[in-house]
C-alpha cells in the first residue's frame, strides 16, 4: 500500500507529513526546544535566528515550540472526534437499518436535521450554546460528524441484511448481536475507516477554525488556529506567526487529505464515486 | 419519466426539506433551552435582577415550553417575524435583510471566480489523461481544497494588503460607490474560491473522462473532428451536468463558509452578524441568522438535485424503474 501511494501525484509528500505530524505530536516535550507557554516580553515578535528559529510571538513565546504542541492538539482533537462520531455513528446506522422502519426514519430524519446546517455554522451554533474549551469542542464537533459516518454504516447494513449469508446465519439461530459483530461490521468497517481517514484534514480545518475565530481551544493551549489568530492580530507588525501557523495548518490537511484519497483508491477503487 | 414518478418523486423531495428546516428550527430552539444556566442571566451578567432577567425570559420567549416556543416561532415567521435584538430592539430579520446581499454577493462572485479557473482546469487535465500536467493538476486540486479558506484569507490579506498595499484591508468599501465595493471583494472572493476551484476542476474532470470514453465519441474521433473540437463541443455539455448539480448544493456551503472571509476582512455579511452575536450572547439574532442561512442551505440543495433529475437523463430513467411497479 505504500508502495502504491508513493507512486500517487503527492503521494510522498502526504506520507511525509503524516509521519513527521504524528512525530511532533507524539515527541513534542523531546522536540520543542523552549515550554509552549513561556512568556518572555522582552523577546515578543522576534524575527526568526539561532535562538529562535522560527521567532517569537507578541508574548516572547517561541513560535516553534507552540507549533510542535498544536500539532498534538490538531491529532488528538481529530482523532478524539473521529473515535467518538464513528462509534456513535456506526451503531445508529446499524440499529437504523435493522430496526422497523419507524426507528430508521427518526434516526434517518435526525441525520437529515443535522446535515441540513452547513458543518461550519452548526459547530459555530453548538459553540455558541455550550461555550468554547477543548472538551466542548470536541463532543461538538463529533456531533457535526455523525451522520457522515451514519449514513454509510445505515446503507451498508441494509445492503447487507438480505445476504444469504445473514439469512443462513439467522436461519441457524444466531443472535443479532452475534450477527452485527461477527458479520455486520467486519464488512461495512472498510468505507467507513477510508471515510473517517478522508474526514480527518476537515475535522483539523474546523477545530482550527474555532480556534481562529475565539470559539475554540482557549489561550494559552498553542492550537495552530489560535496562532493564526495571534499572527493574524498582529499581521502589521510581524508575518512570522500567521505565515508558520498557516503552513502548518496547509501541510497537516493537504497531508492527511491525499492519503485519505489513496487510501479510498486502494482499499476500495469503487468507492472514488460515493466518497 | 411519466409525469406522475415526477410529481411524486418532487412532492418527496419537498417535503423532506421541509421537514428538516422544521426540524433545525426545534434543535435551534431546544439548543438555547440547553445553555448552561439561564439564557437570560447569562445574556444580562450575573448583576441582573430576577424582574429583569423575568422580562427578558418573557420577550424572547423562554418561559414557553419548547412547543410552544416552535409555534410562536413559525407563526411569527409568517408574518416575516424573527424576532428581536436583545440588545437595542431591532427586528432580527431587519438584521439578516441587511447583511444578507453581502453574503450572497461574496458567494456568487466566489463561485464565477471558481467555475471561470476550474472548468479550464479540468479540460486542460482531461485532454492528456494521466501526463505531467494532468498530474500536477491533481495535486494543485487537491492543495486548494484541502487549504481552509480561512489560512488563504490571512495569506491574502498578508501579501496583498498588507506587503504590497494593492488591495484594501478592511471593509466592503463605501455604499453608492459600486468599483470601491468591487474592490474590496477581490480578497474575500479569491479566498473562498480557492477551494472550489480544486473541486470543479477534479469533478469535470472524471465527468469529462466518463463521457470521452463512450462510442460517440470514438466515432467522432474517427471522422476526423479535432480532439479541442470534441472536448469542447462534444464533451463538456453532457459532462458539465453533475458538475452543476454539485455547484448548486456548494453554494449553500459558500454562504455558510462565508464567515471566515467575512469576519477576517471585516466585511458586514450574514456570517459576521452571526459571529458578533455568539460574542455578545445575542441569541435570538444567532437563532434567527442560523435559521435564514439553513433554509438556503436546504434549498439550494433541493434546487441542485431537482435540476439535476430534470437535465440528466440517467437520473430520470433510474426514477422512471423505481416507479414501476
Amino acid at each position: 500500500m505504500f508502495a502504491d501511494l508513493s507512486r500517487r501525484p503527492g503521494g510522498t509528500f502526504a506520507l511525509l507529513a503524516v509521519t513527521l505530524l504524528c512525530l511532533l505530536a507524539i515527541a513534542a516535550p523531546l522536540l520543542a526546544p523552549y515550554a509552549p507557554n513561556a512568556i518572555a516580553p522582552a523577546n515578543r515578535l522576534m524575527d526568526p535566528s539561532f535562538q529562535h528559529i522560527l521567532g517569537t510571538d507578541h508574548l516572547g513565546r517561541d513560535i516553534l515550540s507552540r507549533l510542535i504542541y498544536g500539532a498534538r492538539i490538531a491529532l488528538g482533537i481529530s482523532l478524539s472526534v473521529i473515535a467518538i462520531s464513528l462509534t456513535a455513528g456506526v451503531v445508529l446506522g446499524i440499529v437504523a437499518a435493522l430496526s422497523p422502519r419507524p426507528v430508521d426514519l427518526l434516526i434517518v430524519g435526525i441525520f437529515d436535521v443535522v446535515t441540513s446546517f452547513p458543518s461550519i455554522i452548526l459547530a459555530l451554533a453548538l459553540v455558541a450554546v455550550f461555550g468554547p474549551g477543548l472538551g466542548n469542542v470536541v463532543l461538538l464537533v463529533s456531533i457535526v460528524f455523525i451522520p457522515h459516518f451514519g449514513r454509510v454504516a445505515r446503507s451498508q447494513t441494509i445492503t447487507l441484511r438480505n445476504s444469504p449469508f445473514i439469512e443462513a446465519e439467522k436461519v441457524l439461530g444466531a443472535q443479532t448481536w452475534r450477527i452485527i459483530l461477527h458479520h455486520v461490521i467486519p464488512n461495512i468497517i472498510g468505507p467507513i475507516f477510508v471515510l473517517a481517514c478522508m474526514d480527518i484534514p476537515v475535522v483539523i480545518t474546523i477545530e482550527a477554525g474555532l480556534s481562529f475565530l475565539g470559539l475554540g481551544v482557549r489561550p494559552p493551549l498553542a492550537s495552530w488556529g489560535n496562532l493564526l489568530n495571534d499572527g493574524y492580530v498582529y499581521l502589521d507588525q510581524s508575518p512570522w506567526l500567521a505565515t508558520f501557523s498557516g503552513i502548518s495548518l496547509i501541510l497537516a490537511t493537504l497531508g492527511f487529505a491525499l492519503l485519505g484519497e489513496a487510501l479510498r483508491d486502494t482499499l476500495d477503487p469503487k468507492l472514488r464515486k460515493t466518497l | 419519466m411519466s409525469s406522475a414518478s415526477l410529481q411524486s418523486h418532487l412532492v418527496f423531495k419537498l417535503v423532506t426539506a421541509a421537514l428538516a428546516v422544521a426540524g433545525s428550527v426545534v434543535l435551534l430552539i431546544a439548543l438555547t433551552r440547553l445553555i448552561p444556566g439561564d439564557p437570560a442571566t447569562v445574556i444580562l451578567g450575573s448583576r441582573a435582577t430576577p424582574e429583569t432577567v423575568a422580562a427578558l425570559n418573557a420577550r424572547i420567549g423562554l418561559d414557553k415550553p419548547l412547543q410552544m416556543q416552535v409555534l410562536t416561532f413559525f407563526s411569527r415567521l409568517i408574518v416575516g417575524d424573527l424576532g428581536q435584538d436583545v440588545f437595542n430592539d431591532r427586528p432580527v430579520l431587519q438584521l439578516v435583510a441587511a447583511a444578507l446581499p453581502n453574503t450572497v454577493a461574496l458567494a456568487i462572485s466566489a463561485m464565477l471566480l471558481a467555475i471561470a479557473i476550474g472548468v479550464p482546469l479540468a479540460l486542460i487535465s482531461a485532454h492528456r489523461p494521466g501526463g505531467r500536467i494532468d498530474r500536477l493538476i491533481a495535486f494543485v486540486s487537491v492543495g486548494f481544497i484541502s487549504t481552509p479558506s480561512f489560512v488563504v484569507s490571512v495569506f491574502l490579506l498578508m501579501i496583498f494588503s498588507v506587503k504590497l498595499g494593492w488591495f484594501p484591508v478592511l471593509g466592503a468599501g463605501e455604499r453608492g460607490d459600486t468599483l470601491d465595493q468591487l474592490w474590496h471583494l477581490v480578497l474575500p472572493t479569491l479566498a473562498l474560491a480557492a477551494g472550489w476551484v480544486g473541486y470543479i476542476a477534479r469533478l469535470l474532470r472524471s465527468s469529462l473522462l466518463e463521457v470521452l470514453s463512450e462510442s460517440h465519441i470514438r466515432t467522432l474521433r474517427a471522422y476526423g473532428v479535432s480532439e479541442a473540437k470534441i472536448l469542447i463541443k462534444y464533451t463538456l455539455k453532457p459532462a458539465i451536468l453533475p458538475t452543476i448539480a454539485v455547484l448548486g448544493m456548494g453554494f449553500g456551503e459558500l454562504l455558510g463558509g462565508a464567515v471566515f472571509a467575512e469576519v477576517i476582512f471585516n466585511r458586514p455579511g450574514l456570517g459576521s452578524l452571526i459571529y458578533d452575536s455568539i460574542r455578545t450572547r445575542n441569541y435570538p439574532v444567532v437563532q434567527g441568522g442560523v435559521f435564514v442561512i439553513v433554509l438556503l442551505y436546504v434549498l439550494t440543495n433541493l434546487v441542485a438535485e431537482l435540476s439535476q433529475t430534470l437535465t440528466d437523463p440517467r437520473e430520470r430513467s433510474r426514477l422512471a424503474r423505481k416507479s414501476e411497479p
